[in-house]
């Protein structure tokens, strides 16, 4: 079951360079993104577990994760069909067999039970992820692939010494070593802390890379800004979230061998300094594209900061996880459609979008809201579980510099967003149109943000408590 | 067996040297390319017994570190116009910090909680001194090319620190690191066709239009 998870987005990758015609090749896109969704949830209603000793398999983050992307990638691939219609002129093989091998690379980054896989598996989700920030071919997207590329490929290299220093602890402790998650989270007692403590270190700096945490987030705002939306919308709620996984997984091991506070704590740190460098740079940002990057700084910082606080917090960080990765996905497609339609990303050129796009407009003004936390969406109540763990949890300056900084970036991004909205500018300036294809898909994604705002469903707040006795597993 | 393996991570660390005092970037290739073809020696020396898995993936590393890599960034090289390296510090200065490295982690191995077999041997050290070259060529270099070199250092000295762990790493894990280094810089390599045909040069001051106003 697992196999046929990863194989069908790997043939799908294949079969992109078989189909010859470059107008109907996205919709192998769709059917792949269904049989994934569709292999999802059988995987996820209870098939039957592999031996214990198996590589590949879910665990509870693990389900959270597998359910976002495919459901994201299910939105995208229809969006795309949309796009690459109106994009015929150019060819998009290459293009929609990189999203098939990202699917593939992200899926087995979930279903990795082992530390030296999920690595090799998250390294090539970022190599599949290069060629989608390059679709537009120019100057700019050039320079926003190279940047890309090099940062990217330096911190994955460093989350491998991570990755290795926690392996030579294990090594350390005599023995047969093995790195299963599992298998180091029961012998997390026995190892050499000195050790894990630095492969922790790294893996976070190196997987942290991958998910954009300041300050290791340069790359973001130049890929982000030059990537087609639905790139976006997949590298922001999907390879983020598979980079995340990671660290939630090392944590673990770290919180098993009685290193939980040490962790946390810089956890703690990076997340208050990526929101705090988010907020500064989302005040008076022009390019909305670029905003979208800093915002997705800013929430990858929120969830290393519920993930710090324990508890409560965590339970609202992996919400979080769901909440943003969704909603990231509205906000990038949108504003791609935006893009489009008028030929410019900046706020200097466009304005009055409500009434020259109004679908595509509300869409992004309604993920606006959502993504700063506003209710009835799940953003909100994801937040508001953080902020009351920081406080409950004996950290109020933690929380009352969270809720600052949400608020300065509820006024930064509002600036922005009020400006591309209301306003009297002209109209769209190309022949791009709202259509089903491009705005249906939003709508979908933002009522699940917005049903994780109203009424979550109770097999997910198990799985959420799930994730929390997961994570804070006793030394 | 031990004193061989040290003799050549001492090569390595020379390697190393060499790599940050010279000025022309054919030589670094060349440099690189040496250094991976030491490293596939290294999985063999590392142990007592030869294992399959150690032939493999001293196979697999000669091939790809030795040959294949330094083959194609050869060829990107070629079509770039002007070979010199263009450091944004002098040459003799980051071989001067590259020595201060690789003597402080020479310096602090003892201190580092080794196992009782690898406190021995020079692995540990080395791989530290390699991943610190590896960062030094990183962040000196302008062209986009040497840039790509560093990061081939860099990952250098992470196989290195791999020899202590033959027991505990996967085969498979392995060769999978391996094929997405290949990968990484097969698309490095593309990216750099495309950097000089837009820009005309791989200078990487060129790729300044990006970042806030």
């Amino acid at each position: 079951m697992a196999l046929a998870l990863i194989l069908v987005p790997t043939l799908g990758a294949l079969a992109a360079f078989a189909i010859r015609d470059n107008h109907n090749r996205p919709w192998l896109l769709v059917a792949v993104a269904v049989a994934h969704l569709a292999l999802t949830v059988l995987l996820l209603c209870g098939a039957t577990p592999p031996p214990d000793t198996s590589w590949l398999w879910l665990d509870p983050p693990g389900r959270l994760v597998l359910g976002l992307v495919s459901v994201l990638f299910l939105a995208t691939a229809v969006y795309a069909v949309g796009y690459l219609r109106y994009r015929h002129e150019r060819a998009n093989a290459i293009f929609i067999a990189c999203l098939n091998a990202l699917l593939a690379a992200l899926t087995v980054a979930i279903l990795a039970r082992h530390l030296g896989l999920m690595w090799v598996a998250v390294e090539a989700s970022a190599l599949a992820a290069a060629p989608l920030i390059y679709f537009n071919k120019n100057k700019r997207s050039i320079e926003a692939t190279w940047k890309y590329l090099l940062v990217g490929s330096v911190g994955v290299a460093i989350a491998l010494l991570g990755t290795f220093f926690i392996a030579y602890s294990a090594v350390h402790a005599g023995a047969e070593p093995s790195l299963r998650f599992d298998d180091l989270a029961q012998a997390a007692p026995t190892l050499s802390k000195p050790w894990l403590r630095a492969g922790f270190v790294l893996a976070l700096v190196g997987y942290g890379t991958k998910m954009g945490l300041a300050p290791m987030h340069t790359w973001k705002p130049d890929a982000y800004g030059e990537a087609p939306g639905l790139a976006g919308a997949l590298l922001a709620g999907g390879v983020t979230s598979a980079a995340f996984l990671a660290i939630l997984r090392i944590l673990r091991v770290c919180n098993a061998a009685g290193e939980g506070a040490y962790a946390s704590s810089l956890l703690l740190g990076l997340g208050l300094f990526s929101m705090a460098v988010a907020a500064a740079l989302l005040v008076g940002q022009r390019d909305v594209k670029r905003m979208l990057a800093y915002s997705s700084v800013e929430h990858m910082g929120i969830l290393a900061i519920g993930v710090s606080l324990g508890g409560v917090g965590i339970f609202g960080a992996m919400l979080h996880l769901l909440a943003n990765g969704l909603t990231k996905g509205v906000l990038f497609l949108s504003a791609a459609n935006l893009h489009r339609g008028y030929q410019s990303r900046f706020t200097t050129d466009v304005s009055g979008a409500l009434r020259g796009m109004p679908a595509s407009a509300t869409l992004f003004l309604l993920g606006f809201f959502a993504i700063t936390g506003a209710p009835p969406f799940g953003p909100f109540v994801s937040e508001l579980t953080i902020a009351r763990a920081a406080f409950l949890g004996d950290q109020p300056v933690a929380g009352a510099l969270f809720l600052l900084f949400l608020m300065i970036v509820f006024i930064g991004m509002g600036q922005t967003v009020l400006k591309l909205c209301f306003g009297d500018g002209p109209g769209p300036t190309t022949t791009w149109r709202d259509r089903a294809a491009t705005t249906g898909p939003i709508f979908v994604l933002l009522a699940l943000v917005l049903m994780l705002g109203t009424l979550v469903p109770d097999v997910l707040t198990a799985l959420l408590t799930e994730n929390v006795a997961w994570l804070e597993v006793a030394p | 067996m031990a004193s061989l393996l040290d003799a050549l991570l001492v090569l390595v660390l020379v390697v190393n040297l060499y790599a940050l005092g010279t000025s022309r970037i054919a030589v670094v290739i060349r440099l690189v390319a040496i250094q991976g073809l030491v490293l596939g020696a290294l999985p063999l020396l590392a142990h007592h017994t030869i294992s399959l898995e150690a032939v493999v993936i001293s196979v697999a590393a000669v091939a790809l570190k030795g040959v294949i890599i330094p083959v194609l960034l050869y060829r990107a090289l070629r079509e770039v116009e002007r070979r010199e390296v263009e450091p944004l510090i002098s040459t003799g200065a980051s071989m001067l910090l590259g020595g201060l490295g690789a003597a402080l982690a020479l310096a602090f191995t003892g201190n580092l909680p080794l196992t009782v077999g690898d406190a021995h041997h020079l692995v540990v050290p080395a791989a530290l001194a390699t991943v610190l070259t590896g960062f030094i060529l990183l962040t000196t270099r302008l062209k986009a090319i040497s840039q790509v070199l560093g990061y081939l250092v860099l990952e250098n000295g992470i196989f290195i620190f791999g020899l202590v762990l033959v027991d505990a790493i996967p085969l498979i894990v392995e060769i999978g690191a391996l094929l997405d280094l290949v990968v990484a810089i097969f698309v490095m390599g593309i990216m750099l066709t495309h950097i000089r045909r837009e820009f005309a040069s791989t200078d990487t001051r060129a790729l300044s239009a990006l970042k806030e106003e």
